[in-house]
């Protein structure tokens, strides 16, 4: 823990994989609060709106934590990461700027009226102002998206006589086909989630036989949308954004595998854990050539091991980075599981009496969020030993005026900070719960 | 391009300040004037749909900076590390103040989260107007860019400088007791009775101290930096701003004492937005000032990002810009008027 670099990366990753906890549910409650309103607006049922109400008020909370916690992402790229900033500040700075212009004005100007001006404004207008927070809110996760594609994928650029980079394409930056998969992967995620953790408050109310009315409309509402997005998350846009690191990032589609050597019909490794100094997986469960097929759609194509490329080019962290990976696509398979089989119940007309299955549904609610912070591990993880691929090593670009003592003292005070911020979190959606969506909101007093 | 850039940020940041400012100013306020608690939230409901939206000026100012200067970003932020984090925890624990303060039954917690969101308030106007006064003092920049600003040296104004100095103190003071001036005037815009009567003596209290402090402050300046008068003689119209500020000053006691509420209001915004333009113009084209070397200071020429770039990015800017100006005339007009404690929130 002496390294400056260390210590920076802890930095930005500690409070991003924190910030992130609250973003992932606010875009997937977004589109969900916008659903029941519809509902409710064209049954004329105050259930559903009681329901949007509801929801609204966890996104109010969630919102605050991920508007106070995401501000200092901004900062570090200046605090520390000053010379990837002074690198490529020239192109990301277009994306950052853009997710403040057109998209935090819009999310943040309608908040206020989504979530305080119901009485003042007709239920149309409302339902406009829940439409703009959602756009607001999907729309900043693309500039983000753009922003880490770019690093990820760097195109429409060229380098200064300095040596920094410049833009050289607005819209080759903007429609990075990186960002297109990404995306779609990463706000699918999202709305996953959101399903959840609908799904699983609806589960508790029915369980604990309280507000069975609503309970039953976040059931119903968070099931089918977890059905679908857990799809979209395996296909396409798992196997396109996959697809695209086998071409772009051969080198890291081998970590995440942990397939040390090149071979024709390369095996999936479904459990096992990878050995780098030996070269090997102990205790492998395998199908037989499925990466080869998934990866080029051929069950005998030549697939790139690690040792087709020099050790200096492999991320840093295989084990931490291939069970990150894993992590990510095991829970997204038993996702499928769980919503497949309620879904099925559900229009079977049994889910609401099926405990066994209630019970499951109340407590998957954390694992949605494993899944997204491993997904993103594996990008970020994935991307290591570059900052920008290919361009800029991570070790050349943190801040080299910010000694590791300086960061490491920011460092335990946002980790402090932030167990506050967790606990109060946790404290307070737990009362929104325990108080329930019939009655007027608890905070009006 | 590079000038036209160096006005965007300026405006944006003037922005900044002027929105941003009168919440703060009102959270400095806020224990002195709200006593009861339907005050508080009186005060709280007056700020409550805005103080999000202003703050993203913050964050769009702070994005347009990276955008257009990569290299001021980039040096400044890395050089003012410890303020810049301390600021981010203010700005959480100001947030989480005003908007779980609303979500707490019982009055000790609802105390805490008063005293949060206050003395974050009031701390957050000291750093801002600190960090003021270190871009116009100068940095120890080194030949590379980049610099390392311990919080305190000396507290002198030398070569060397720490965060505080008696002069950035000094910054910090009349920014605190500016958006102390500029938040009462808006609390008395927005409400009525004692409270509104409470706000009003809080400005006209202060009132004097700020007009002593904006002399002291111009005089300081000239002493450590007479460099800051070259712009005002090469270029005779910039004395226009000084006066903009000054008749600002006597219209904001002027209106105050008559009662016109919104006219005192938008004197103390003139009076910011006067002396931020004047700062700017005073170290235009340098936007960091070296204190070791003036050679190694960052102009707006050698920290602005390419041209190609600057040219795509005034494009999209300007359309951002019209649209977050729609928003923001359409939700103050929707929250327009006196607030009442009827209805939801807060």
């Amino acid at each position: 823990m002496d390294s400056a670099l260390l210590v920076h990366r802890l930095h930005f990753a500690f409070t991003v994989t924190f910030h992130y906890l609250f973003p992932q549910l606010t875009m997937g409650l977004a589109p969900l609060i916008v659903v029941l309103k519809t509902l409710g607006m064209r049954r004329k049922d105050e259930t559903y709106n009681q329901a949007a109400r509801f929801w609204a008020r966890i996104f109010g909370i969630n919102f605050v934590l991920g508007v106070v916690t995401g501000i200092p992402m901004e900062f570090q790229f200046g605090t520390n990461w000053s010379h990837f900033s002074r690198f490529a500040g020239g192109v990301i700075g277009q994306t950052l700027a853009m997710e403040g212009m057109f998209a935090f004005f819009l999310e943040s100007a309608f908040l206020g009226l989504f979530l305080y001006g119901e009485k003042r404004l007709s239920p149309r207008a409302h339902w406009w102002s829940a439409v703009a927070v959602f756009l607001g809110s999907w729309l900043s996760g693309y500039f983000i998206i753009a922003t880490d594609a770019w690093m990820q994928n760097p195109v429409g650029y060229e380098r200064a006589a300095d040596g920094s980079l410049q833009l050289s394409s607005f819209w080759a930056l903007v429609l990075n086909p990186w960002a297109g998969w990404q995306y779609a992967h990463n706000m699918s995620g999202a709305a996953v989630t959101g399903a959840f953790v609908m799904a699983s408050v609806g589960a508790f109310y029915l369980l604990s036989g309280k507000h069975a009315a609503h309970g039953r409309i976040f059931i119903r509402t968070g099931v089918v949308a977890g059905c679908a997005f857990s799809l979209v998350q395996l296909f396409p846009t798992g196997d396109g954004q996959g697809r695209l690191v086998a071409q772009q990032q051969p080198v890291t589609l081998a970590a995440m595998e942990a397939l040390f050597t090149s071979q024709p019909g390369a095996p999936l490794v479904i459990i096992g854990q990878p050995d780098v100094e030996g070269r090997k997986i102990d205790n492998p469960l395998l199908v037989p050539k499925a990466l080869s097929f998934l990866t080029y759609r051929r069950w005998q194509a030549q697939v790139q091991g690690l040792d087709s490329f020099p050790e200096r080019l492999w991320p840093q962290n295989i084990p931490l980075l291939y069970y990150s990976y894993h992590i990510m696509v095991g829970l997204g398979t038993v996702f499928i599981a769980i919503m497949l089989v309620s879904v099925f119940l559900l229009w079977r007309g049994k889910l609401f009496n099926a405990r066994w299955m209630l019970w499951i549904l109340l407590l998957s609610l954390p694992f949605p969020y494993i899944a997204n912070t491993a997904g993103w591990m594996t990008a970020e993880l994935g991307r290591q030993p570059w900052l920008v691929y290919g361009l800029m090593l991570t070790a050349d670009g943190y801040s080299k005026t910010v000694s590791a003592g300086n960061g490491m003292f920011t460092l335990l005070g946002f980790m402090g900070m932030y167990t506050v911020l967790g606990i109060l979190f946790l404290f307070l959606v737990r009362r929104e719960i325990e108080h329930g969506p019939a009655a007027e909101p608890v905070s009006a007093h | 391009m590079e000038t036209l850039w160096f006005m965007v940020v300026a405006v944006m940041v003037a922005a900044y300040v002027v929105l941003d400012g009168f919440d703060l100013g009102a959270g400095v306020i806020y224990p002195f004037v709200a006593k009861s608690t339907a005050e508080r939230r009186m005060v709280l409901r007056a700020i409550g749909p805005v103080w999000d939206g202003n703050e993203v000026w913050l964050l769009a100012a702070g994005g347009t900076l990276y955008f257009a200067f990569p290299q001021l970003y980039a040096s400044s932020f890395s050089g003012f590390y410890l303020p810049l984090m301390m600021v981010l925890w203010l700005l959480m624990l100001r947030g989480i103040g005003i908007e779980f303060r609303a979500h707490m039954d019982n009055p000790v917690w609802q105390g805490f989260f008063d005293l949060i969101f206050s003395a974050s308030s009031a701390l957050l106007a000291i750093f801002f107007g600190a960090a003021l006064g270190n871009v116009i003092r100068g940095v120890p920049l080194s030949q590379d860019g980049y610099f390392f600003e311990p919080l305190w040296t000396d507290f002198r104004v030398g070569p060397h400088p720490g965060i505080l100095d008696w002069y950035t103190v000094m910054a910090g003071v009349i920014a605190l007791v500016t958006l102390t001036v500029h938040g009462a005037l808006y609390v008395v815009t927005k409400t009525e009775g004692e409270l509104n009567l409470r706000a009003r003596k809080v400005a006209l209290l202060v009132w004097p101290i700020q007009v002593l402090l904006t002399v002291v402050s111009l005089i300081a300046t000239y002493s450590i930096k007479p460099q800051v008068m070259d712009n005002y003689r090469e270029h005779p119209i910039g004395i226009l701003i000084p006066l903009v500020v000054l008749a600002s000053l006597g219209a904001m006691l002027w209106a105050t004492s008559k009662g016109k509420e919104k006219p005192a209001f938008v004197a103390s915004a003139l009076y910011i937005v006067g002396m931020l333009v004047g700062a700017a113009f005073a170290l235009y084209p340098v936007v960091l000032p070296a204190s070791t070397d003036p050679s190694y200071s960052l102009t707006i020429y050698n920290s602005a990002a390419a041209h190609h770039g600057l040219i795509v990015g005034i494009t999209w800017w300007s359309i951002g810009f019209v649209l977050a100006i729609a928003y923001f005339v359409f939700i103050f007009r929707m929250f327009r008027g006196k607030v009442s404690l009827e209805g939801g929130g807060y």
